[in-house]
């Protein structure tokens, strides 16, 4: 791959899914892509690209996108924000939404389904508590191979290993053959569907909890602001946000801010009336002093 | 530093899960049966079990029913780590008073992050 073809990759992936690459990861790209190259036909990266800049090449698009992005993900992940979620979010959220008894949920990246799985066995196990609520976990991610095993809803040993406790994998799934089939009660407190995060979220109504873990870390500064900005438009005014351990929005954004001593969790900042705006504009005046 | 005894009568089992544990700073100790961890446990008793079912002279199950009947048996959390990875096996085991279950094979992760769940990391 010359640097060239490189660089057409780097702004590729940019301008389709905000993910973005150092100069130092060729060799990311090429043990990624190079499948994809075999299997279309095409005798090399260089020939994947020339196929990419072709007109109607959307769905080897869409595979370059889907090969790229990282779909790590195990249940209770991190298990800080899930202990949030069951002890700050929902016992405040079960308070005040008392009248309408309705609440909206919302895992923005969800790969395989173990995020937002983790969340509605937390809700089932709340019993009565949630009884007779409604509770709506919306759970989208920008690849549709993962999202298609999410909504299957069915995981190998290892994947049901790895942060799940043995009494909830007893309680909520069953065995089938050497797979492990969560319960339908569970899954169909969920509903997938695919989403780019670069995308306006207005069409998606306003949300209680938004759990947006580990994909920010993949974005530039100015995707990170873009994302938050538009997740905060979304919000309840007293809704949640969970962040990764390693993601913020301390210097990204005025329209967010930290919860104290609930280390990944966020709340709006309504102080900031216009905190979106201003922030745009600062961004803006940085760059007109840094040009 | 927290003890864990590794209770498997394969040698291999044993080394990986030693090489495993001794990486979380566990301090090991190694019984090849049911019998052999019993009397381990009736004269030091760990802070850890990892513990195979099927065995020779007594098997995993029957040495975790009496564990916790000896005195402070109820103090080490117990993990199963077996081939039994059946529905069935983990109910028996969880009545027995397992507190975690590793179905084999397992890895470095599966042990931590078991080993994190019952908070012994």
């Amino acid at each position: 791959m010359t640097p060239v073809e490189f660089d057409y990759l780097r702004h590729f992936l940019k301008k389709k899914s905000g993910l973005a690459l150092s100069a130092d990861k060729q060799y990311l790209v090429e043990s990624r892509l190079l499948p994809i190259a075999r299997r279309v036909g095409a005798a090399n990266l260089g020939a994947l690209v020339a196929r990419l800049r072709e007109p109607n090449s959307e769905a080897l698009a869409m595979q370059v996108v889907e090969a790229m992005t990282t779909n790590e993900t195990f249940f209770f992940r991190d298990k800080i924000p899930f202990e949030h979620f069951r002890t700050t979010m929902m016992p405040a959220l079960l308070a005040s939404r008392a009248a309408t008894k309705r609440i909206r949920i919302w895992c923005t990246s969800a790969s395989s389904g173990q995020e937002p799985y983790s969340l509605a066995m937390i809700l089932k196990d709340m019993g009565a508590a949630t009884a007779g609520w409604r509770i709506d976990i919306l759970a989208t991610d920008l690849a549709s191979g993962v999202i298609e095993k999410a909504r299957r809803g069915s995981y190998s040993q290892f994947e049901v290993q790895r942060g799940l406790p043995i009494g909830l994998l007893i309680k909520h799934f069953t065995q089938v053959g050497d797979q492990w089939q969560i319960a339908p009660d569970i899954r169909a407190m969920v509903q997938y569907r695919p989403l780019n995060l670069l995308c306006d979220f207005a069409n998606l109504g306003m949300f209680d909890v938004i759990f947006c873990r580990n994909v920010l870390i993949y974005f530039d500064e100015e995707t990170k602001i873009g994302v938050l900005n538009r997740l905060a438009q979304v919000m309840a005014p007293d809704g949640f946000l969970a962040l990764g351990a390693a993601e913020t929005v301390v210097g990204l954004t005025r329209a967010l801010k930290p919860i104290p001593d609930k280390r990944g969790l966020y709340a709006p900042d309504r102080s900031a009336e216009s905190g979106v705006g201003m922030m745009r504009s600062g961004a803006a005046k940085l760059t007109l002093v840094a040009g | 530093m927290k003890t864990c005894l590794i209770v498997d009568d394969s040698s291999v089992i044993r080394k990986v899960a030693r090489r495993i544990l001794e990486g979380l700073s566990f301090t090991i100790v190694e019984a090849e049966d049911g019998q052999q961890a019993l009397e381990t446990c009736r004269s030091n008793m760990p802070d850890a079990v990892l513990l195979d079912w099927n065995m020779p002279v007594m098997d995993g199950h029957d040495f975790l029913k009496a564990l916790r009947r000896l005195p402070g048996g109820d103090k080490p959390k117990v993990v199963f780590c077996t081939t039994e990875n059946d529905v069935v096996h983990i109910a028996r085991a969880l009545h027995a008073g397992a507190n975690e279950y590793i179905m084999k094979p397992f890895d470095k992760e599966i042990v931590e992050a078991k080993f994190q769940e019952v908070g012994l990391i």
